[in-house]
């Protein structure tokens, strides 16, 4: 299959490669070096790109201004909370596709996901009166609800595509044995399909941590996750870009190293596996 | 007890009837062969006994008691799947154990058991390992370990050994010929292999389209095919069907004839023919002679035999294995 | 391939999923079609007067709708080339064997990653502010001179934001096809006397042909309701010159409380969607019967 490879070939490649890597991942890089300057440094003139003082300040100053972990906290409720919640809906519904299918599956999944094309505006506004007149509007559970909607179609869709993988004839043999439904599931299905669950988790947390219409529009302080506090640093308040770049690589690190683990289940997942 | 009885059993899938009605009774301790070839509906038949699908109509009694709306599990039946369906999350003693642990069993009798029906399939040693990491015939076993632990009334086998190679077929052949001699419980097994069947079978039930086309031994399929469906399914090679005036003769719109039951000589004969194709087996030797006209005819002689491509030789059918069938394929008597 | 005992069972444990789809799809959306046959202002919320297709007629002749849809396009179609030339590259390059080339590879799809907010900061910021972004101060360095992107360019400027966004998306999806193509066929291209561009035009292109349809499909579902970048950055502006139609929607409704004027142009922006989703749709349902 391989052949060799010309050892300057090899060289180019990796030149070019590791160029152009960087030139994409710079702003990521410079944002994660720009949270230990000073805000001094960090508009120095020109940039200083290693030697200067490393510090930690901005980072005491972000939590204490802005309250930094409040805010953590509400994103990692909202995503555990919505993919929780999406797991109990999708993984009975994916089971009941992948394994009873009737000739209706397939328009149902296609439904599904056509809601998830459903351009968030069009329905913002009911929702957004839905929420106001139910004390919903800056709340946990109501943003825990609409992002468990919003990801549900994308958490069914790859959950199916992992459970049709599994031979029936398993399930069948769970049932000659005498397991009923739930141990079915249970005992069977879900230790059998433990890398498709797990990588539908890590993709429905990256997508509900970072979702920034309903996030921004459905919350102000109290339910406020991450988003929304990065939001807060776009009004101008001075220099301010070392204290933009801590709050900045704090909400992104977490959700950087899922998504590095996650990224071959990602394009599964948010293809809806049209691409193999 | 493991008497099965199936009473004007149909099933449609939609519109499509793929039983339109079966009645068939399996005696307790019977090996019963379900054969056919593929699309005859005998794993559909199987799954219906299993339980895993519903009948469209009719009954199914188990042991006397109607067990046709009865879930999978509660029929006191354990099948072994085409693929072992084995648990691959699951150690070979989890595997073994599961059924027992669904029904509640306790430790200790889990354990017990688990052994016995370890050390009856030599699988004492594996007991620990996954699934992926045994051999085909080993993961067989254990499918077969999982099924008689629950120690059913009738043990269901689908294409057991349909995914395995040529020589640990044979073996495996043999040791689920020898698990019955050893449990004595009814065994329904199915296959598309006549082979198999032949070798194994107390009763043969011999499928196509839905329909029985015999129930019978071994022998009494091959030696007296009720039709000609069955006389070209059971035999190997496949019994020679004559038309026209040579059947005409024998009274019959088809006469049949086995290759083993056609003397082969340089001398005179019935038929004269030129040798085509000679399939040498060293036990055997397959000669395909082209029958001055009657066609391609297959005769068995004996492995030495010293024929080539080109030769004349005679052939003489022996007049009393001649099967005689009328224009509806049925047989003669 | 069941018994009914199953069957019922599915059908039971498909159903809280439909219905809670069919809820979040149906309800809302029937009530925006119903809000936007209304004069319904959030000011004075107790008149809600019947006025028929009066707020369409005012959201579709109104030359903000104009602008925003051309703004909605401009950045759809912008976005679009940049990632799908940049991706088909991005995972030509990817695919080759170079040292480092799996950590190369979690470098160039990092951007996915990045929250919108933080991302359009970032860039709004650290690298394009003309004084102190690291662009800027490239350009300097470079004689061309600084560029003010968002009071210049600034539709150009969240186009860049959002293709930086979308990249790594393209290039991921390019390179899974990329890697499917059979080592095989390339051989047999290269026996047959097929140079590198050939094979490339020949051979690969053809072969990512439904993985690009796809990621054009997908990303414009996506890139049609753009919405956190110009949010954070321009909050539309200036002027009109960055507001697309969810930004547009979004000012009417919560901005200027207009909820009829908002709603019509929600539905406006369901209708685009469906027309892309359409296509999409016929493209999955394909694949899921091979």
């Amino acid at each position: 299959m391989a052949r060799a490879i010309s050892t300057r070939r090899k060289l180019t490649f990796t030149a070019i490669g590791w160029a152009v890597g960087l030139l994409i991942f710079f702003p990521v890089l410079w944002t994660i070096l720009t949270s230990f300057k000073t805000e001094l440094d960090a508009i120095s003139i020109p940039p200083k790109f290693l030697f200067f003082d490393w510090t930690l300040e901005n980072y005491v100053t972000v939590q204490e201004r802005s309250n930094y972990f409040r805010f953590m906290m509400n994103s990692i409720y909202l995503s555990l909370g919505s993919t929780f919640v999406g797991l109990l809906f999708a993984i009975p519904a994916a089971w009941a596709m992948a394994f009873s299918p009737t000739p209706r599956t397939k328009d149902v999944l296609l439904w599904m996901l056509s809601t998830k094309m459903l351009p968030a505006v069009g329905v913002l506004i009911p929702i957004y009166l839905v929420f106001r007149d139910f004390g919903l509007l800056d709340s946990r559970v109501g943003l825990i609800g609409v992002l468990f909607l919003i990801n549900l179609p994308i958490m069914v869709w790859m959950l199916y595509t992992y459970f049709k993988e599994i031979p029936g004839e398993i399930l069948e043999a769970a049932r000659m044995d005498g397991a009923s439904l739930s141990k079915e599931i249970t005992h069977v299905l879900a230790p059998m399909s433990v890398p498709g669950i797990a990588s539908t988790v890590l993709l429905s947390v990256i997508l509900a941590w970072n979702e920034a219409f309903w996030t921004l529009n459905l919350t102000t302080s109290d339910a406020a996750p991450l988003t929304t506090f990065i939001a807060s640093y776009s009004s101008p308040q001075g220099n301010f870009y070392a204290k933009l770049s801590a709050a900045s690589t704090l909400a992104i690190a977490p959700i950087l190293i899922l998504g590095w683990f996650s990224q071959k289940q990602l394009v599964r997942g948010l293809t809806f596996g049209a691409v193999k | 007890m493991g008497n099965i009885k199936l009473r004007e059993v149909s099933k449609s899938f939609g519109s499509t009837k793929v039983i339109p009605s079966i009645d068939l009774d399996i005696e307790d301790g019977e090996f019963v062969v379900f054969v056919g070839p593929s699309g005859c509906g005998k794993s559909t038949l199987l799954r219906l006994i299993a339980g895993l699908e519903d009948v469209t109509g009719g009954q199914i009694l188990i042991d006397g008691k109607d067990a046709t709306g009865l879930a999978p599990a509660k029929r006191g039946l354990s099948m072994v799947f085409q693929s072992y369906a084995l648990y691959p999350h699951m150690s070979v003693r989890g595997n073994i154990a599961f059924p027992l642990k669904m029904a509640g069993e306790d430790k200790a009798t889990i354990d017990r058991k688990v052994g016995e029906a370890a050390r009856v399939l030599n699988l004492t040693d594996y007991l620990d390992r996954k699934p992926r990491q045994l051999s085909g015939g080993q993961r067989q076993r254990v499918a077969i370990g999982r099924a008689i632990v629950r120690e059913p009334e009738a043990f269901l086998f689908d294409e057991p050994l349909s995914n395995l190679d040529a020589a640990l077929r044979v073996n495996m052949r043999l040791e689920i010929s020898e698990l019955h001699q050893q449990l004595k419980t009814t065994m329904i097994y199915v296959t598309h292999d006549q082979v198999e069947a032949m070798t194994m079978a107390d009763k043969i039930v011999v499928l196509q389209a839905g329909n029985i086309e015999q129930v019978g031994s071994p022998l009494e399929l091959y030696k007296a095919p009720r039709n000609r469906f069955v006389a070209g399914f059971i035999g190997s090679p496949k019994m020679n069907f004559v038309e026209g005036a040579e059947a005409q003769k024998h009274g019959a719109q088809t006469i049949g004839i086995r290759p083993e039951h056609i003397a082969i000589s340089k001398g005179e004969g019935t038929w004269q023919g030129t040798v085509g194709v000679s399939e040498h087996l060293g036990s055997d030797t397959f000669l395909h002679v082209n029958v001055d006209g009657l066609g391609t005819i297959t005769a068995r002689a004996d492995g030495e035999m010293d024929v080539r491509h080109g030769d004349r030789v005679s052939l003489t059918p022996d007049s009393s294995k001649i099967h005689k069938f009328d224009q509806n394929g049925l047989a003669i008597r | 391939m069941a018994t009914m005992q199953t069957k019922s069972a599915a059908r039971l444990m498909m159903a809280p999923a439909v219905i809670a789809l069919l809820l979040w799809m149906v309800v809302p959306l029937s009530m925006t079609l119903y809000f936007s046959t209304l004069n319904y202002n959030l000011f004075n919320p107790a008149q809600t007067p019947f006025i028929g297709f009066t707020n369409y007629s005012f959201f579709l002749s109104d030359p903000a709708f104009f602008t925003a849809i051309r703004n909605t396009l401009t950045l759809v179609a912008g976005v679009l080339v940049i990632t799908v030339g940049g991706g088909i590259l991005l995972a030509l390059l990817l695919d080759q064997d170079f040292y480092g080339v799996n950590i190369v590879r979690l470098l160039a799809i990092a951007p996915f990653f990045v929250m919108p907010t933080v991302a359009a900061l970032v860039w709004k910021n650290m690298m394009m502010n003309p004084v102190y972004g690291v662009i800027g101060q490239f350009l300097n360095f470079i004689g061309v001179g600084a560029i003010d992107w968002f009071s210049n360019a600034p539709l150009t400027a969240i186009i860049i934001i959002v293709a930086w966004q979308w990249l790594p998306f393209s290039t991921l999806i390019l390179l899974t096809a990329l890697q499917s193509l059979s080592e095989e066929q390339k051989e047999a291209a290269e026996m047959d006397g097929a140079g590198a561009l050939s094979i490339f035009w020949y051979i690969t292109l053809p072969h990512m042909a439904r993985a690009i349809t796809v990621v054009i499909l997908i990303q414009t579902i996506f890139l049609l309701s753009i919405f956190a970048e110009i949010y954070v950055t321009t909050s539309g502006g200036p002027g009109l010159q960055t507001t697309n139609l969810p930004y547009l929607v979004y000012a009417q409704a919560l901005l200027q409380f207009d909820v009829g004027g908002a709603s019509a142009g929600g539905i406006v922006a369901v209708i685009l969607a469906n027309i892309v989703a359409f296509f999409l749709i016929r493209i999955i349902g394909k694949n899921l019967d091979a």
